[in-house]
């Protein structure tokens, strides 16, 4: 649906310094009904890079596809007739104070020129989806943020877009009212088939609803996949930074004294095993003592759910010699798990 | 204490002034405010960014509005006479106030369109809207609380200006004070003027509130 290659955006620098590169080598590809996600902490480029897609950014160099559409060749007018097939949401909601909450959702339809009877058609429906009918005539300064958002949703979908882009559209919202907008959100994208590119510095937004995300930082995408794979198996020490609060990968301090890097005298490997997807019920912990008469001391686990997929991480020692630590990996290699060495444990002093 | 010729006159005085804020109020508002608007719009980083347009028009608006209107009445005499056919009286003095008025008008105008939040031109782009699309239906409208506010500041400003305009037989409430308050010795005259023109700032004022607090759709109580 949305094919971004090789974008890179430059600005010069005020009083002649060096140019700022605010993206570089940026290729994305998001699928037809996919709940995209950006993330990246403020000043990483996701707000530019969401705005090259409607091209509110232009980009220095480089390709944007939306639809089949080479974004960049449009002349301005038919830019802006692309622009009625993308809906967009803001932090701030960004609705017009003057116009109630009917004549807010109804302005893309006006701007588009769209018969009275015809927009009325369109807009009440839309009202109830969002559950704001019985607010059709308030102005937004009577609603709370929550509302708010919903009538900005409302009126990005007016125009019956293919592509709603959402500009960290639960920023400025409560904890409680991020998750209703963002089940709406989720909703949509079911019931339209919309496809949904939204940035976020959040982490728990891109667990709740998104498919793939791409992690940004200094203008680059640094690592970007399933939702899942990525939350598995992060990569890049900023994606961990991201994800670390929400899975818990790591190991309790408690334990975290006796693990050295190197192996010591008497002491044993510490394992992370990882449970992921389908696989994460495979009774691999049992077969290796059976099998491979490896005892194994469980130091921490977990449990989590991404995106409806249970993910599970196990940590721990194994009390036998290096050929049976071995064999056991390549056990838990074989059931398609994760398995990595996370150092060594001392024998605890007595 | 007022005689009924005193009266009369203050009467007089008083549609006369009422006619001048009027007239080069209204003439004001049609050429001050799409100047207003443009130049809001074309300044750095606007929605039709142009600086040449900016820079000359900027210098025009500024021009008028640091000349003494005093000074302006009498300059402009020559382009007076070529617009009434006439260099005395109300309609003449007209002309001057008009071309006080718009300069003024313009940038108080500029001013409240600038408040406009960007994001709104940010969300309208979005949608698709043209240039014009987004001064008619996001700039003016939301503008519109602001406009109210500095056309009534531009009103009051005219009020004072009319007093002036005696200078070149324009007649009005200044007029009659300074004719008859100061040149004949009538304190109770001058009285009468500056009561009556503080009630007229004072109406002006009020009302001007009143509808800007009426089109001012952003501090609403649920």
């Amino acid at each position: 649906m949305i094919t971004l290659t090789n974008i890179h955006k430059t600005y010069a620098a005020r009083g002649g310094g060096a140019p700022v590169h605010a993206l570089a080598d940026i290729d994305l590809s998001i699928g037809r009904g996919e709940v995209f996600g950006i993330i990246g902490r403020s000043g990483a480029g996701k707000s530019t890079l969401l705005r090259t897609v409607n091209l509110l950014e232009s980009p220095s160099s480089g390709s944007v596809m939306v639809d089949g559409v080479e974004m960049t060749a449009l002349s301005a007018a038919e830019l802006r007739r692309a622009r009625h097939s993308i809906g967009m949401i803001f932090q701030h909601f960004n609705l017009l104070s003057s116009r109630t909450v009917f004549d807010n959702v109804a302005l893309p339809l006006e701007l588009a020129g769209t018969p009275k009877a015809e927009i009325r058609r369109t807009v009440e429906p839309l009202l109830d989806l969002v559950g704001l009918a019985d607010k059709r005539d308030r102005y937004p300064a009577e609603l709370s943020g929550g509302q708010k958002q919903r009538v900005g949703i409302a009126r990005a979908l007016a125009s019956k877009p293919k592509v709603l882009l959402s500009d960290e559209a639960t920023s400025a919202l409560d904890p409680e009212t991020t998750t209703q907008i963002l089940h709406l959100l989720a909703d949509i994208n079911r019931r339209l088939g919309l496809t949904i590119v939204l940035i976020t510095h959040e982490i728990a937004v891109i667990k709740e609803i998104c498919h793939k995300v791409a992690v940004m930082e200094g203008g680059r995408v640094i690592e970007q996949g399933p939702v899942f794979d990525i939350f598995a198996h992060p990569r890049h020490p900023t994606t961990r930074s991201f994800v670390d609060p929400v899975i818990n990968r790591g190991i309790p301090d408690s334990l975290r004294g006796r693990l050295s890097p190197q192996p010591g005298p008497g002491s044993n490997p510490v394992l992370r095993i990882t449970f992921t997807g389908e696989k994460a019920t495979t009774p691999v912990i049992s077969a290796i003592s059976r099998h491979l008469d490896l005892d194994l001391n469980i130091w921490h686990g977990q449990i989590d759910e991404i995106q409806g997929a249970p993910f599970g991480t196990l940590v721990v020692e194994a009390l036998g010699d290096q050929a049976k630590v071995d064999a056991a990996m390549a056990l838990v290699k074989e059931n398609n798990l994760g398995v990595e060495v996370l150092g060594h444990a001392l024998p605890a002093n007595h | 204490m007022l005689s009924p010729q005193i009266i009369d006159l203050l009467i007089k005085g008083l549609l006369d002034t009422l006619h001048m804020v009027a007239v080069s109020g209204a003439i004001g508002t049609l050429i001050g405010l799409p100047i207003g608007v443009m130049l809001a719009v074309t300044g750095r980083g606007e929605l039709l960014q142009n600086f040449a347009f900016n820079k000359v028009m900027g210098a025009v608006v500024n021009m008028t509005r640091s000349t003494p209107f005093i000074i302006l009445v009498v300059a402009i005499i020559p382009f007076t006479r070529l617009i009434a056919g006439t260099s005395i009286g109300t309609n003449a003095a007209i002309v001057p106030l008009t071309v006080a008025a718009a300069p003024f008008i313009a940038r108080v105008v500029e001013n409240a369109v600038r408040e406009v939040d960007r994001g709104l031109v940010e969300a309208a782009q979005a949608m698709g809207a043209t240039p014009f699309q987004i001064i008619r239906k996001v700039l003016l409208p939301e503008a519109l609380p602001g406009i109210v506010a500095g056309l009534t500041l531009s009103a009051v400003s005219l009020v004072g200006y009319s007093a002036m305009v005696g200078a070149v037989g324009g007649g009005g409430l200044g007029d009659l004070g300074i004719r008859y308050g100061y040149q004949r010795f009538l304190p109770e005259v001058m009285l009468a003027v500056v009561i009556v023109l503080i009630v007229l700032v004072q109406i002006v004022q009020s009302t001007g509130d009143w509808i800007a607090r009426r089109v001012n759709k952003r501090n609403l109580k649920s």
